[in-house]
């Protein structure tokens, strides 16, 4: 066991996996001898070598679609795509090409490709280091969403991923790559893709949150706490595929939903959540379906802790339900 | 099979030989310009760096080392042209006359900032002076020019749009879709590639096969050629021919200017993790400001109380510069909302006012 | 001063218009190879003719024929081993068949029945066949370039003695996974052939309006790799530049773009009408230039076709092809559960729900039967 941050249990998972599987190539921008911007791939090309881990040209197409090669070929590539942000000029070879392979093939082209991408906002990044796309991928078909919390998450997350027969898109957040930390056993491991943890139970209200909401989420359960509110937070982990009954059972126990995501509020992936409580626990809901979310701008630099959800507006959500 | 030659031009040589048949018409006076200016934006650099490390902005990019390739080339304009910058040309932005307030108030994130705060330093803009808003996004910019420059065409305007980009922004479907339609349409665009030798860590050589990024433009049809990028004075020259030939109408043109990013990629970034200090140094040795010196011997106008002059006006410049910045207050919350649209929708309205009543909720739990 | 040496304007040709042929630049073929090149080619104009009547008497709904660049498609790939791989754009039924993928699945995905392999996902002509390693068609143009470039990077990494093939158009050669495929490829050097079947059209766009650049092979130079040009319509020139560039792979040399100068007799597809932007004479010109006829002469004066074989491979294949529509036309529409398979490995949670709401409302007679949309696809 070993205390760790996000980006080390990023790390340490591409190196156990890559001394497994010597099918896995990572291959981006910086990744190589720079060891990536973050150093998320720092090291691994002295261990494995200038062809399993590539510095590529500038283009995110040619990343991703490579990739998409290689895997249809039989490799398990890894690409990095280093600011969710640049991902758009790939868009058209994730959503026509990977989502798609294993579909129109009728199964003949299965399409394994883990896309690694750091997301979202408070590292005062701007309109184009801070964007959180993941209702983009959550939206097509064909593609797998994972987002993890915590070290040991992520560890086990990234390698389920890499051993997923099916495109996954899993997404960083980078606002904590640093400041969380959390123990993380040695080898590998995996953590089931497609199931939602329960990192606080409570029998209240229930918070809905993934990735670098999480923190935000404890924080404000926390001071609800102290103010006689039991909160429930539940972290997605999957987006695609989505813990349905996870999420269904904590809205029924508690009959009250705040839903937190940093993305802008229209068509962000909590509202497809609201849409779900609302189908199926409608009646056992006391209380309004609550978002906090980012606003419909793009990501504004100067203005960015009032634009990202904190402890105080998901605070100010719980105090909303329990008023009904 | 053809041969195709793809020319460089050089004016002054990196040991002060003058080549004087390469030599542009340039008076006394724009001379004086051009090294004024890279002494400022020297001056201005260095002084953003420091601001960096101790945390008075956030983040700065810099293009320390390729001075002469965007200021240069800027100065072939008219007023009528168009700049589409990619982030490391504030060459070009003094030339064209942005102040360094402007430029404060935007690294600042200050009420007083064009772009509201809304963006990271360095990602400024100047309609006033046809210089158009930066991103971040590496050659986005390169079709937007492509279009802008077929527009100018069509229109018969009689102006030019100039782009800048990077080595590694060759590699781009961005370029491709640019040059190739600003090949077909003969766009009033000159396609300016600061070949600074690095994108981040990723060195020129693994960027592309070619053996030059100039002769890219053979591809799409239409001429490519390349400068010496220490050299202002060959910047000059090929920007001028380059902007005069889309001027008259006769098509697009890219330009590879050979330069090196003496600096690190941004204020986040460390180049020994990568790179050698012995290639560094070498290219160090290249400076473009004494390069100008050079030319300023040969012709016999070079003074050193002038230069002292020079740089003492510079930093007072910067001094005021930060000044006015540091006193102007931050953007309103008011300002989140607006210009996403013209008007603002519906649910925007809601957000607004949701935003105002957390506001108010805050304040009165405080 | 930098030289660049780029492909201009030599054009390698094999056959003469008049089917005499120019010996010493003829590739080293047997009968046997000459008559099942031959037999392929008569084999994709008839799939291609049978094919657009099916969709004219309303029997499938869509086609893309590739009347006029038989010799391209099937050339290039009768070149390579089982165990190379292609990949299409969705106008080379010839390079599949080449290879061995059976009429009959061909025709079985224009019916998108219960004998597609695909189960009836995609619109006619967009198959694939991991058996014959011919990667699965989609539409976007251009897209295949950059994953077919990651398929031989694949191949190069595990050290196999494999080459990828893909094919585009001269439309292709505008977007943006061009740019991006070729620089890859000749950055890792890959042993990749990028064939471009230059037919003179990207629907009603001419070449001359796709870009100011005078040839198309002339762009390799950009990215640092070899390039060559061809008489597409010369099945032997095909067959002779296309073996080059795979040697050349092969022995690790890296890419080769090829441009192969042919013609799209033929629509777009069976929703365009060429009449509206193109004339007449230019498409008789080009019909005089037909490769199977061309081919036919060769084989005639080098004895190894006569007049009376030509008519029973004729026959022979349209018999074929008549087999394949007969044995797929009156299968049964797949079935509605198929739509959910194959979006994932396994089937997740949420798309269970959601097959059963399906499968429960067809049960209980809740949901009105949905009626074909009227008129055809636009393009």
């Amino acid at each position: 066991m070993a205390v760790m941050t996000i980006l080390q249990a990023v790390n340490d998972a591409l190196r156990t996996e890559m001394r497994l599987n010597d099918k896995i190539v990572v291959l981006g921008e910086d990744v190589g001898k720079l060891g990536g911007v973050f150093r998320a791939t720092d090291g691994l090309q002295k261990e494995f070598g200038e062809e399993r881990v590539v510095d590529t040209p500038l283009s995110e197409t040619g990343i991703i679609g490579s990739a998409i090669g290689m895997a249809l070929y039989g490799l398990h590539p890894v690409p990095e795509i280093q600011f969710m942000d640049f991902i758009y000029p790939a868009f058209d070879q994730i959503v026509n090409e990977l989502a798609k392979f294993r579909y129109r093939s009728g199964g003949q082209y299965p399409c394994p490709v883990t896309i690694r991408t750091p997301y979202g906002g408070g590292i005062r990044g701007g309109h184009y280091h801070s964007q959180s796309g993941e209702t983009h991928f959550a939206h097509t078909p064909g593609l797998k969403v994972v987002i993890p919390s915590t070290p040991y998450d992520t560890k086990g997350l990234l390698i389920a991923s890499m051993r997923d027969e099916d495109p996954v898109m899993f997404m960083e957040p980078k606002r904590i790559y640093r400041s969380a930390k959390g123990e993380v056993p040695e080898g590998a491991y995996t953590v089931p893709i497609g199931k939602a943890a329960v990192p606080r139970e409570g029998t209240d209200v229930s918070v809905f949150a993934y990735g670098s909401m999480i923190p935000v989420c404890l924080e404000a359960a926390k001071h609800a706490d102290g103010k006689g509110t039991s909160v429930e937070v539940v972290d997605l982990r999957s987006l695609v595929p989505l813990d349905i009954k996870a999420v269904l059972a904590s809205a029924e126990k508690t009959g009250r939903a705040v839903i937190v995501y940093e993305a802008p509020r229209t068509c962000g992936y909590g509202a497809e959540i609201s849409a779900l409580i609302a189908e199926h626990a409608m009646l056992s809901m006391k209380a309004p379906i609550m978002r906090v979310t980012g606003f419909d701008t793009p990501f504004p630099y100067a203005l960015e802790d009032l634009y990202m959800p904190n402890p105080d507006r998901v605070y100010r959500a719980i105090e909303h339900v329990m008023s009904f | 099979m053809t041969t195709q030659e793809i020319r460089m031009v050089q004016v002054v040589s990196e040991d002060g030989r003058v080549d004087e048949a390469q030599e542009p018409k340039l008076t006394k006076q724009q001379v004086f310009t051009l090294y004024q200016t890279l002494i400022r934006l020297r001056t201005f650099e260095a002084r953003m760096m420091n601001l960096q490390r101790s945390g008075r902005i956030g983040f700065y990019g810099g293009s320390v080392g390729q001075e002469a390739t965007a200021t240069g080339s800027a100065f072939a304009l008219e007023k009528q042209d168009w700049v589409f910058p990619q982030y490391r040309e504030p060459g070009a932005a003094l030339i064209r006359g942005i102040s360094m307030e402007t430029l404060l108030y935007q690294f600042m994130s200050t009420a007083k900032d064009i772009g509201k705060g809304r963006q990271m330093p360095v990602h400024y803009g100047d309609r006033a002076v046809n210089y158009v808003t930066i991103s971040s996004v590496v050659a986005s910019q390169i079709p937007h020019a492509a279009g802008g420059g077929w527009a100018m065409r069509l229109r018969k305007d009689n102006a030019v749009a100039l782009v800048y980009f990077g080595d590694g922004a060759t590699s781009t479907v961005d370029f491709h879709a640019g040059l190739n339609l600003a090949g077909v349409f003969k766009a009033a665009t000159v396609f300016w590639c600061n070949n600074n030798q690095f994108a981040i860590s990723v060195p020129r050589e693994k960027q592309t096969a070619s053996k030059t990024l100039a002769e890219k433009a053979l591809a799409y049809g239409f001429e490519g050629l390349q400068c010496d990028g220490q050299d202002i004075f060959a910047v000059y020259a090929a920007a001028k021919y380059a902007v005069d030939k889309a001027r008259r109408g006769e098509g697009p043109t890219m330009v590879e200017s050979l330069t090196y990013r003496v600096g690190p990629h941004s204020s986040s970034d460390d180049p020994t993790r990568y790179r050698s200090d012995v290639e560094v140094d070498t290219w160090r040795k290249r400076d473009t400001l004494e390069r100008v010196r050079h030319y300023l011997r040969h012709k016999g106008w070079y003074d050193e109380s002038e230069d002292a002059r020079l740089h003492k006006l510079a930093e007072e410049e910067v001094t005021r510069a930060i000044e006015a910045a540091e006193h102007a207050g931050p953007p309103s919350w008011e300002t989140m909302l607006e210009d996403v649209f013209a008007e603002m929708t519906p649910l925007q309205q809601m957000q607004h006012d949701d935003l105002a009543a957390y506001l108010k909720w805050k304040e009165a739990r405080a | 001063m930098v030289s660049v040496q780029f492909v201009d304007k030599d054009i390698v040709q094999v056959i003469n218009e008049d089917g005499t042929a120019q010996r010493h630049l003829e590739p080293k073929m047997t009968h046997q190879e000459h008559l099942r090149l031959f037999r392929t080619m008569l084999l994709v104009r008839a799939t291609d003719s049978k094919a657009m009547n099916l969709q004219r008497s309303g029997r499938i709904g869509f086609y893309v024929p590739s009347f006029g660049q038989e010799a391209c498609q099937v050339g290039s790939a009768s070149v390579l081993k089982p165990e190379d791989w292609v990949a299409p754009a969705y106008r080379e039924p010839g390079a599949a068949l080449v290879r061995g993928y059976p009429v009959k699945l061909l025709i079985a995905q224009c019916y998108g029945n219960k004998a597609d392999a695909q189960k009836g996902r995609q619109m006619p002509s967009h198959y694939g066949s991991a058996a014959t390693n011919f990667i699965t068609a989609s539409s976007p143009v251009g897209t295949q370039i950059v994953y077919a470039t990651g398929v031989a990077w694949a191949m190069k990494i595990r050290k196999d003695p494999r080459v990828a093939l893909v094919y585009f158009g001269d439309g292709a050669t505008s977007e943006v996974d061009f740019h991006v495929g070729l620089n890859f490829g000749g950055v890792f050097r890959v042993p990749c052939i990028y064939f471009c079947n230059n037919n003179g059209w990207a629907i009603s766009v001419p070449r001359e309006k796709q870009t100011a650049s005078p040839t198309i092979a002339g762009k390799a130079a950009a990215y640092g790799i070899e390039g060559a040009r061809c008489d597409g319509n010369d099945v032997l020139a095909v067959v002779q530049v296309t073996k080059q560039a795979a040697h050349h792979a092969r022995a690790g040399g890296g890419p080769t773009l090829i441009e192969a100068l042919t013609y799209r007799m033929g629509p777009h597809s069976s929703s365009d009408d060429p009449t509206r932007y193109r004339s007449a004479e230019e498409l008789e010109a080009w019909k005089k230039k037909d490769p199977i006829e061309r081919y036919r002469r060769f084989l005639e004066k080098q004895g190894i076709v006569t007049a009376k074989d030509v008519k029973d491979l004729e026959a022979d294949v349209t018999k074929e092809v008549e087999d394949a529509v007969a044995q797929v036309e009156g299968q049964a529409a797949v079935a509605p559960e198929s739509m959910f398979e194959d979006v994932y490995a396994e089937l997740p949670y949420h798309l269970r729900l959601q097959r059963d709401a399906l499968l429960g409302e067809r049960k209980a007679g809740a949901m009105v039967e949905y009626e074909q949309a009227e008129g055809k696809f636009p393009l």
